[in-house]
Formats: structure tokens, sequence, C-alpha cells
């Protein structure tokens, strides 16, 4: 980096605009995190013919502030033979993963017509852009099981040890059927990388959704297994007898693990969005081409939304799996129609060329 | 410049997690510090533009196979406090020992080839730059064909030996 | 579970039997219940239940209380159902008396015996589904239950404990226009156990966590002594509104839903199909409802001849007995004994949970369905 005016146009390319860029989603995706906690409670209540929170706020709209205040408020206790370093770490390393997820995520693309004006210059609305954007957030989300192993190891008990080791299983086992299916997602597309995965949705005319409609329903069920969203979370639930793996947490840390839960799921509802139903893209650009006035990034906060509410209106009709069940569905139903899929996408896309 | 800085330090980091791995005395902090020391590899290879290869290296190494020695390792801990991993049997001095002959064998190495420096293994300029996946891709399905298919053939006998190893009844 | 203190070789794969201690306060045990269960791994290979926590020596107490006054105790027993528990018990006293009930009350009766019935259907149903994870079934459950604790309330005032029956009859007669709301209610509950079947009779995740899960065969049903729908799920076909009937239900026309497998899933097809009957049995008794009286001739001290009677009703959990003696001398009772039907049913948990995973437990303990007030007294 040398000096000058053209250093200094470098330096705002280089530093500015990404830092920008991070700020803006980091505190959208903690203020949307937050958020979900009360998205999910109103939801779930209307559902149940009740009302959820009301007191706080208009239409209860200022619960996550009173949530937060009374979680920040609390007794931090932290158990006395604990692993100090292990126990403060382990939900940062369960909510780093879901953050940092946004590095990828494209919310507009780099035609002209979907970039912003800023400093007179024309920004894509994404941060970066990688060749092996798709595999960077699944080995990114495999990180994230560490987070829920040294829970409930640091609690220096053996219950929430078994638990967490049970919930990080469930976990990489559903990681597996997930990958499979993505590399037929992968092929469909021909680039691992996000943007390009939208664009090819809009030159060829056609969501992925319509492509490969068991990818996309093999990618929902393992998302939601790998949040450890019902049905698939009995390894949280209060019937379970032998305790969950954040027993030992309480005050902030505690809240730190169900928002990485929530920024999870936020985080699967947009790669959801992405791979299946074109990202930024409008429906039916051809025959409603007056939804383009719409901005892209709008589009897709709306998609990623449909996807979050799905999420929770599961959660509130569904029981939930047993242990054994949830792991026979992960190994012995998914993982092979994953592996179908593929093969069936393969043969297919040969046979097209 | 910068890429010469990015390297050392993570080498730096690479090399003192490496150390504090069979240093550390608490086990589950050893696989921890693996973990970071996996983790700043894959850096490394960023910064060598094999951008694919960290995204794998995370995703096996650090995310799943860890993963596996962090479950056996708080299993066993379970049974054993951390206290009574002091080994009587550890030679301190013989492994110095050891590792400085290592050290100088080494040295002697990297002198003779700067000396006599090899025929440079020149990058094959035919393969097409196509992208970092593409290339790992034809590679291995061309050239490594055989060492692939072996490599599965391995891993899955591995898995059925794990498998009727730890099953009670099949 | 013991501390190993030497490992030795391949010690971490050894399995010891470990002793969990569930309740009695636990979210799912539907009370105060405390089953501690030994389990190798998950699988559960025994479990001890043990009650006591809620016994309050009603039958004690009644030794100390005249004839009347017993039947506020009654309703504090099976606190779901207390107006079944009521109608057995004045039904036991009337039956050594020889007292005659007006057809009017037998009627009344009956509907207040159903609309119980359907009461504590909605909380089971609700409680059991809740415990295996379909949270939204409890709410609307308790919706309706809501509903028919609003006609109670109108009906005697109370919600929960309603002290609604007298010897030889009832204390009130029923308001203008409870009739009529007791019909509609019968409309919207028709309705809504369609709904509750769309939620979880075909639901996969229902079926594959209670289809097989808690098998009972019919003659272990009877060796074990279950009564109500739990062992009507097993298939034996004995229900004491059937077989000696009482109140108005020799002259209501209904059927007796029968299992056939013994499951758990069983047992909530039976119960959901009770639901159904009891709305039939409602629609008939209220709108073939006589006039009349509400109270037959009783005398003013209620005052027994020396003798013992054994008298059985059919309560939304079983067969629910009363057994009184009477010594002739004094106007309590010599010896009051309940027969709950919970307490009878609880003795085949140990036998239902043998062999069946943790998760399995709260499932089958929802099954049998229990009242820790009953079981405890």
């Amino acid at each position: 980096m040398g000096v000058g005016p053209h250093a200094s146009k470098k330096m705002i390319d280089t530093v500015v605009i990404p830092l920008l860029k991070i700020a803006i989603v980091l505190n959208a995706t903690l203020v949307g995190v937050t958020y979900m906690v009360l998205l999910e409670r109103k939801v779930i209540a209307w559902a149940q013919s009740r009302l959820g929170p009301m007191r706080v706020g208009p239409w209860g709209i200022l619960q996550p502030v009173a949530d937060a205040v009374k979680l920040m408020l609390k007794e931090d206790i932290t158990p006395t033979r604990a692993d100090k370093w292990v126990f403060t770490a382990a939900p940062i390393i369960s909510m780093v993963p879901a953050l940092i997820v946004y590095a990828v995520i494209p919310f507009g693309g780099d035609a002209p017509g979907e970039v912003a004006h800023i400093f007179g210059r024309d920004v894509p609305l994404y941060i970066t852009r990688i060749n092996v954007g798709l595999l960077y957030i699944v080995s990114v989300a495999s990180v994230g099981v560490y987070g829920i192993i040294l829970a409930g190891y640091s609690s220096n008990s053996k219950y929430p040890l078994l638990a967490s080791l049970r919930a990080s299983a469930q976990l990489i086992s559903y990681e597996v059927a997930v990958t499979l299916t993505l590399v037929s997602v992968i092929l469909v597309a021909g680039s691992l990388d996000m943007v390009s995965i939208v664009e090819r949705q809009r030159d060829r005319h056609i969501w992925f959704f319509f492509l490969q409609p068991l990818a996309f329903v093999i990618v929902l069920i393992g998302g939601l297994a790998e949040t450890n969203r019902a049905p698939f979370d009995l390894p949280e639930a209060e019937q379970e007898l032998t305790g969950g793996f954040h027993t030992e947490y309480s005050g902030m840390r505690f809240a730190l693990f169900f928002l990485a839960e929530y920024a999870n799921m936020i985080v699967v509802s947009s790669v959801v969005t992405t791979l299946f139903f074109g990202g930024w893209l409008p429906p039916l650009p051809t025959w409603l081409p007056f939804l383009a006035y719409v901005p892209g990034w709008i589009w897709f906060f709306l998609k990623s939304f449909v996807f979050l509410y799905i999420f929770i209106w599961i959660r509130a009709t569904l029981p939930r799996y047993r242990y054994d069940q949830l792991m026979r569905l992960g190994w012995k139903v998914l993982i092979p129609l994953a592996i179908a899929n593929l093969v069936v996408t393969g043969i297919v896309k040969v046979m097209l060329l | 410049m910068g890429e010469a800085v990015a390297f050392y330090t993570i080498s730096a980091f690479i090399l003192i997690f490496a150390v504090l791995v069979i240093s550390t005395k608490d086990t589950v902090h050893s696989v921890l510090f693996l973990v970071l020391d996996f983790l700043f590899v894959a850096a490394l290879y960023v910064l060598l533009d094999a951008q694919f290869l960290a995204a794998i290296q995370v995703l096996v190494y650090a995310g799943g196979i860890v993963v596996l020695y962090l479950f056996v390792v708080m299993l066993v801990n379970l049974k054993r406090p951390p206290e009574a991993y002091e080994d009587p049997h550890r030679r301190t001095k013989l492994g110095f020992g050891l590792a400085a002959a290592v050290l100088f064998e080494l040295g002697v190495i990297g002198l003779y080839s700067y000396a006599s420096p090899a025929s440079a293994l020149a990058a094959n300029p035919t393969i097409p730059v196509t992208g970092n996946t593409e290339e790992v891709g034809w590679l291995l399905y061309t050239s490594y064909l055989i060492p692939f298919e072996i490599a599965s053939m391995l891993l899955l006998v591995a898995m059925i030996g794990a498998i009727i190893l730890a099953k009670r009844e099949l | 579970m013991q501390q190993v203190s030497t490992v030795r070789h391949g010690a971490m794969f050894d399995t010891d039997e470990l002793v969990l201690n569930m309740g009695p306060q636990h979210p799912s045990t539907h009370g105060v219940l405390r089953v501690v269960l030994r389990l190798d791994g998950e699988k559960v290979v025994d479990a001890d239940v043990v009650i006591g926590y809620l016994h309050r020596g009603i039958e004690k107490l009644s030794e100390n209380r005249n004839w009347t006054q017993i039947i506020l105790l009654t309703d504090r027993m099976d606190y779901v159902a207390a107006a079944t528990s009521n109608v057995g018990y004045c039904e036991t006293v009337e039956k050594l008396m020889s007292i005659e009930v007006p057809r009017r009350a037998r009627y009344v009766r009956t509907i207040l015996c159903e609309l119980q019935r359907i009461a504590s259907h909605c909380l089971w149903l609700g409680t059991h589904a809740m415990d295996i994870g379909a949270m939204t079934v409890f709410l609307y459950a308790f919706r309706e239950r809501e509903l028919i604790l609003d006609l109670f309330e109108e009906f005697c005032g109370a919600r929960l404990t309603y002290n609604s029956m007298r010897i030889g009859g009832l204390p009130l007669d029923i308001p203008p226009g409870w009739a009529q709301k007791v019909l509609e209610f019968c409309k919207i509950m028709t309705s809504k156990i369609d709904e509750y079947e769309t939620l979880l009779t075909h639901n996969r995740i229902w079926l594959e966590r209670t289809k097989g899960v808690g098998v009972i065969p019919a003659a272990e049903a009877v060796a074990l002594g279950l009564c109500g729908p739990a062992l009507r799920g097993s298939g034996v076909p004995r229900d004491v509104r059937k077989d000696e009937p009482y109140a108005a239900y020799d002259e209501m026309d209904f059927d007796i839903p029968i299992g056939t497998a013994g499951d758990t899933y069983d047992r909530y097809l039976v119960r959901i199909e009770e639901f159904r009957q009891s709305l039939r049995i409602i629609r008939q008794a209220t709108e073939g409802l006589p006039e009349g009286p509400i109270v037959g001739k009783v005398p003013r001290l209620i005052k027994p001849a020396a003798g013992e009677t054994y008298h059985a009703i059919e309560s939304p959990k079983g067969e629910l007995g009363y057994f009184i003696v009477s010594d002739g001398k004094s106007t309590n009772p010599y010896r009051f004994r309940v027969r709950p039907p919970s307490f009878c049913n609880l003795q085949a948990l140990p036998r239902l949970v043998r062999g069946h995973l943790v998760a399995d437990v709260v499932a089958l303990i929802g099954s049998i369905d229990i009242v820790l007030g009953e079981v405890d007294r």
C-alpha cells in the first residue's frame, strides 16, 4: 500500500467498505436473532390460541429488550470445579460460526441493477465472494459442534456431558446428509460460489427448488436437526431426565447458547433461500416485471422470513422424535436418499449434456 | 510483503500451539489446541491459494476427526482425573537427544539441497486454471484415481471394523 | 453409580447399572409421583414406583365426618374428574340405604359424569401429547376443558371441586338454559375432536412414538388388575357402564371402544373414541331429560342400618369402587374404602416400562392416565 489519493482509494475499497458491510450485517443479524425470540413466542402463541408476550411495549415489541436486560443483570455462576476457560469459551464457540457464515451469503448480486452506490462506487451487496463459498459455510458449521461438546464437558458433571455428546452426535450425523445433498445442488449449479449459484438460477430462469425438490426437503430436515430444533430437540427438552448440556449455565452465557441456536436457524433459512429459491431474485421476472422494483435484499429477507416462520410452525405442531428414532432417520433414511439424489442428478446431468 | 508477515505470524502460532498440545497437562486442552492448530494450517492453505483444501481441512479435520478424538478423551477422562496422567516412564533426556539428532539431520539435508539445487519442479503449464475445486477434481479422478479408490476402500474397511468392534449384538 | 477406583483395560466399554430417580418433582410425572429407574445404558431394566407424597388420610378423615360431609372429600381424590367421584360415593350410600333416585336426577348425573369424562380426557390428551412433544395440543385441549368448567361453574359454582351431588339426588336443579348450552358445547366439541385427530392420529412421529410402546396382552392386563381405557386398549371388553349399569346408562345407547394391540397408540385411540361416545350419551340425555324432582325421599338424618356394600362406577380412569361399612349406631361411617382406578393401573407401570428407553417412560406414565390424588388419597 503506497500513499496518495490512489492509496486512499484502495483503503476505502479494502478496509472501509468491507468493515461497513460487516458492521451492518452483524448488527442486523444480532438484532434479528434477538427478535427471533419474540417471533417464536408470538407465532407459537398464535398457533395455540394465545397472544404471547403483550405487556412490554405495544404488542410486546420491547419484550426482547426486557429479556436482554434481565439476563445481563443475572448472577453469573461458574461451577467451582469447572474448567474456567472452556466454560467461558463454549458459548462463544457456539455463536461465532453462526455469525461468520454471513461473510459469504449474498444479499444482492454483481449486476448493475443490483449494487448499491456508496462513496461513488458500485458496491455489491455481499461481504465477500470466494470461490468455495458453500464449502466454507459447511466447514464453519461443523466447527460449531464444539460449542455443544465443550459446554457439556466443562460443566464437570456426568449427565450434561452425556447429553452434550448425544447432541453433538446428532449434529454430525445430519451434517453428513446435508453435505451430500449440497453436492447435488453444486452439480446443478456448476459452482461452489454462492453468488454464482444465484446467478445461475437467474440465467436459467428457474429456481433450483424445482430442479432439486428432494434436495430441498433433505436440507430442510437436516437443517432442523442440525440446529437442535423440534422435532429433533430431545437433547434439550425438559422431559429429558438427564438434563441438557446447558444445565450449568446461567445468565448471559445461557442466553448466548439460545441466541446461537436462533442464529443458526437464520443461517439455515438464508442458505436454503440462496440455494433453492433464488436468493435476491424476484419471483416470476418475465411475467411480473414490476416486482423487480422491489430491491433484491428485501426479497431475500422475505424469503428467509418464510422459512423461519415454517421452522417455528413445525415446532408448534409436531411431537418430538426419540433419540434412537432420530439417529435412525438420519443414517438410514436421509443419507441413502441424499446419495440416491446425487446419483440421479449426476446421471441426468450427463445425459442432458 | 504482507504475505510474508502473514506467513510468519501464522507459522508462529502453529508452532506455539503444537508445543502446547504436547506440554499441557489436561488432555482435553491438548485436543483443543490441536483444533486451533488445524484451523491455522487451513489459514496457511488459504495463503497458498488452495482455498478448497483449506475448507476441506476445516470440515474434515477440525470439524470431524478431532471431534471424535474429543469424544474419546472426554469419556476416558470421566474415569480418571487429569492428575493421574503424570507418566513415570517419561524419559526427558532421551527425548531431547533424539530431537537434536533429527534437527541435525534436517539441517544437513537443507544445506545439501541449498548447495546443489535439484531440478526445478516447474509447475505444469498445461493445467488450465479453472478454479481450485475443478483442478483438484480433475487430478483426483484422472491421474490419481487408483490411490483415491484405495483410500476409500481403506476408510470403508475401517468403518466396518469399528462397527463390529463396538456393537454388542449384530 | 459406584465410583470405579482402579481402571482396568477396556473398562471404558463396561456399563454398570445406573439408578436414576425421577420425581417427585418432575414436569412429566403428573403430580407427585416418584419413579426409581434402574437403567442399563438407556434401557430401563426395572422401575420402582414410590407413592404417598399426596396422602392426606381421606379414608381416615371420613370416619369422623357424617355421610354428607364425605362428599366434599371425594372431590379431592380424583380432582380432575370430581363429579364422577361424587356420583360413585352417593350411589354407594344410596345402594346401602336403598334410596330411590328420581329419573331426572339420574339423567343429570349421567350428563355430568359424561361431561366430566370429556374434561378428564381433555386433560389426559393435553398432558400426554405435551410429554411426547406436541405442545400445541395441550393448549387446544385445555381450551375445551375451559368450556366444560364454565358449564360446571354455572351449575354448582365451582370449577374443580364441585360437591355437586347429594345422597338421593342433586342439591340444585340445573339452571334455565343450561341444557341448551350443553348441546351447543357438544356441537363445538365434535369439530374439536377432529382437530386433535388431525394433529396426532396419523402423524408419523406420533405413530413412531406410541405404536408398539408398552404392549400389554389382554390376559396379562386382566392379571395385573388394570381397568378402564388401559384394559380396553388391550382388547378386554369390560366397562362398568355396560356390565353393571348405574345412573341412567341402562337407558342410553352407546358403544364401548376396544383396542387390539394393547399399546400406547391403542389406548390413545380408545380414549379419543370415548370422547365421541360421551358426546353421544350427553346428547341423548340432554334431549331426553325428563321432568320431575331432583332429589328423592331421603331421611333428614342419614344413618344407614348396619351393613356393608361395594359399588363401582366407570370413572374416566377406570373402575372407581367404594366400599362402605356402617355400624348402624353413628352418623359417621365405620369404614370408608376407595378402590381407585389410578392406584390399580399404576401397578402395571414397572411391567410396562421394562425394556423401553428412558424417553418412553413419560409416554407410558401418560398413557396409563393417573391422578395422584386418587393414588394416594
